[in-house]
């Protein structure tokens, strides 16, 4: 075996280096794409929910009792029981139908727009809620480390906690290129903590302050043109749900605002 | 740029030599992604168990079913109500007529579980189709991948219909005709066989959703969209078929209906629950936002 000539090393040492630093300075001037500039799909617009499932709970205020397809704890049940919706709204409790589990369950539109380049924000007319999807925090909120940094801090709980946004990207199953050239068929996944406890059904079903929501909003075609948005929740609360509650619903795109229809929360309709 | 190249940016930062501007800039492309993204690779394996959960709209897509006249969130046709109305359960007890809820669009809303695979040419190894296994009652769904194209309009419909498929990304699209009429939920809101069915399969990780597109020309005044939401299921689910196999119950050969005007249990879900009956009657403009202003009206 033949040794390496020494300035064949050198100049070879030389030129990885040179090379190392220009990656670096142009690491340096090439900012990170916002999520905004790499979005592989648009979720931006009006959106209408169509209620073709769970009409009666999703568009009425069902009787006390009523949990059918909700896996609760036997101390949900009886948290669930009690259920006053007169002495939710005496308490400054009426939003309690509208966190983040359950408001995309509710009959009405969504206005998404991009708050800056790393926040998406969706406004939901039912309730006067908003929501905030933040991207570039997911190595900091991942699903694991989601009660570690509530441990950490003390963060105010909201309605529609902290939401976590993360694009899940689709490449092309041969070759990899740039953003453009993706399928334009890939989803955003949202995972949300920090929750002021609420109700997943109008008629106090409850979830807990621990709850975590894990979200992935899709846009599909329809048949006569038209966009879909489809949003499957898993919400996940071991101390109201003996397993995680999984659903989905559908929103239909709008061509502008009408029928945008923002009204307060109440606990009963 | 090899297949070991696909497996994450990082990695192809850290062992390239790169060779040129361009080169250096579209890995930083790569890297940033890698940061603000989950890769996934297209066509996505939907081989495998896929456990339906039943947690939402239960009594309709399993348990005892829905009402006799429950049809929310179906926006039937003038033609298609009336046709629902005068269906009676007795009539799933005749022989020809046990079969005809089952359907493609039983997919979303029955309340199995899926078992899926992939037939590969023997020669080739190209992707023939995709099967959704038979369950009970509904039938084998094939999806052709190979780009044959749908029979001729007058080809005969039958239980399964013809649907093919095809990738976009990681998700899988399907379209489904030729089915034979029969209803779109088990209580008799009808499904002619005009009828044609698109799906949209999406996996996200361990969960896969499916969203099906009922276009009926005949009884719905809309296209009728359902989603269902299934999590990966490491235990298998043998398919079960032949599909809906029809046995003598005692039927007396009379087609069991009720006359327009007739159907007694008309108000039952109004009587029960208070639901108003437009929405009873699965009336188009009572499943938009809207509607409530209606009802708040009242």
């Amino acid at each position: 075996m033949t040794r390496p000539h020494p300035a064949r090393v050198g100049i070879v040492s030389a030129l990885w280096v040179a090379m190392s630093l220009l990656a670096a300075a142009q690491r340096q001037q090439t900012p990170t794409p916002s999520a905004r500039s790499v979005a592989p799909v648009d979720l931006t617009g009006y959106w209408v929910s169509v209620v073709s499932t769970e009409w009666r709970y999703r568009m009425m205020t069902p009787p006390k009792g009523d949990y059918e397809g909700i896996p609760l704890t036997p101390a949900a049940r009886k948290i669930a029981d009690t259920w006053d919706p007169a002495r939710d709204t005496k308490a400054g409790e009426q939003c309690r139908a509208y966190g983040a589990p359950a408001i995309m369950h509710l009959p009405g539109r969504l206005h998404i727009t991009w708050a800056d380049d790393m926040t998406l924000r969706m406004e939901v007319d039912q309730g006067n809620q908003t929501r905030l999807f933040h991207f570039g925090l997911a190595a900091q909120f991942t699903t694991t480390s989601v009660s570690q940094q509530d441990r950490k801090t003390e963060r105010t709980r909201t309605w529609q906690g902290e939401s976590v946004a993360d694009w899940q990207l689709t490449r092309p199953a041969t070759g990899a290129g740039p953003p453009s050239a993706f399928p334009k068929s890939s989803s955003l996944k949202v995972v949300t903590s920090q929750l002021r406890p609420g109700y997943i059904r109008r008629n106090g079903v409850p979830y807990g302050e621990n709850a975590l929501l894990t979200e992935h909003f899709d846009v599909v075609p329809g048949t006569r043109g038209e966009q879909w948005l489809i949003v499957t929740t898993l919400l996940d609360d071991p101390q109201n749900l003996s397993q995680p509650l999984l659903r989905s619903v559908q929103f239909r795109k709008q061509p502008d605002g009408s029928g945008w229809d923002p009204t307060p929360c109440t606990a009963v309709w | 740029m090899g297949p070991d190249a696909m497996h994450g940016g990082v990695v192809i930062m850290g062992k390239s030599k790169v060779k040129s501007r361009k080169s250096t800039v579209s890995l930083q492309v790569l890297l940033a992604l890698s940061i603000t993204a989950a890769p996934a690779f297209a066509q996505s394996d939907l081989s495998g168990t896929w456990a339906a959960r039943n947690q939402q709209e239960q009594l309709i897509r399993g348990g005892s079913g829905p009402r006799v006249v429950d049809y929310t969130g179906v926006p039937l046709s003038d033609e298609g109500r009336a046709k629902a109305l005068a269906w009676s359960p007795g009539e799933i007890s005749m022989l020809e007529r046990q079969c005809l809820g089952y359907a493609q669009p039983y997919m979303a809303v029955g309340p199995f579980g899926l078992k899926i695979w992939e037939e590969t040419d023997p020669a080739t190894g190209a992707t023939i189709a995709w099967k959704i296994g038979a369950w009970e009652d509904r039938g084998t769904m094939t999806i052709w991948m190979d780009g044959r194209p749908h029979p001729s309009a007058l080809a005969p419909h039958d239980h399964d219909g013809f649907t093919t498929g095809v990738w976009s990304g990681d998700r899988l699209s399907t379209f489904t005709t030729h089915m034979r009429a029969g209803y779109l939920r088990r209580n008799g809101a009808p499904l002619s066989d005009q009828a044609t069915l698109t799906m949209h399969f999406l996996p996200h990780g361990n969960l896969l959703t499916i969203v099906a597109i009922t276009e009926d020309p005949v009884y719905l005044s809309e296209p009728h969209i359902e989603t269902k939401s299934y999590e990966r299921d490491g235990s298998a689910m043998r398919p079960i078929g032949p599909p809906c196999v029809p046995g003598f119950e005692g039927a007396s050969g009379e087609v069991p209906h009720f006359l327009p005007g007739k159907n007694p249990f008309v108000d039952e879900l109004t009587k029960a629950y208070g639901v108003p009956a437009d929405a009873v009657l699965g009336r188009a403009e009572t499943l938009y936002p809207d509607y409530r202003k209606k009802m708040r009206g009242r």
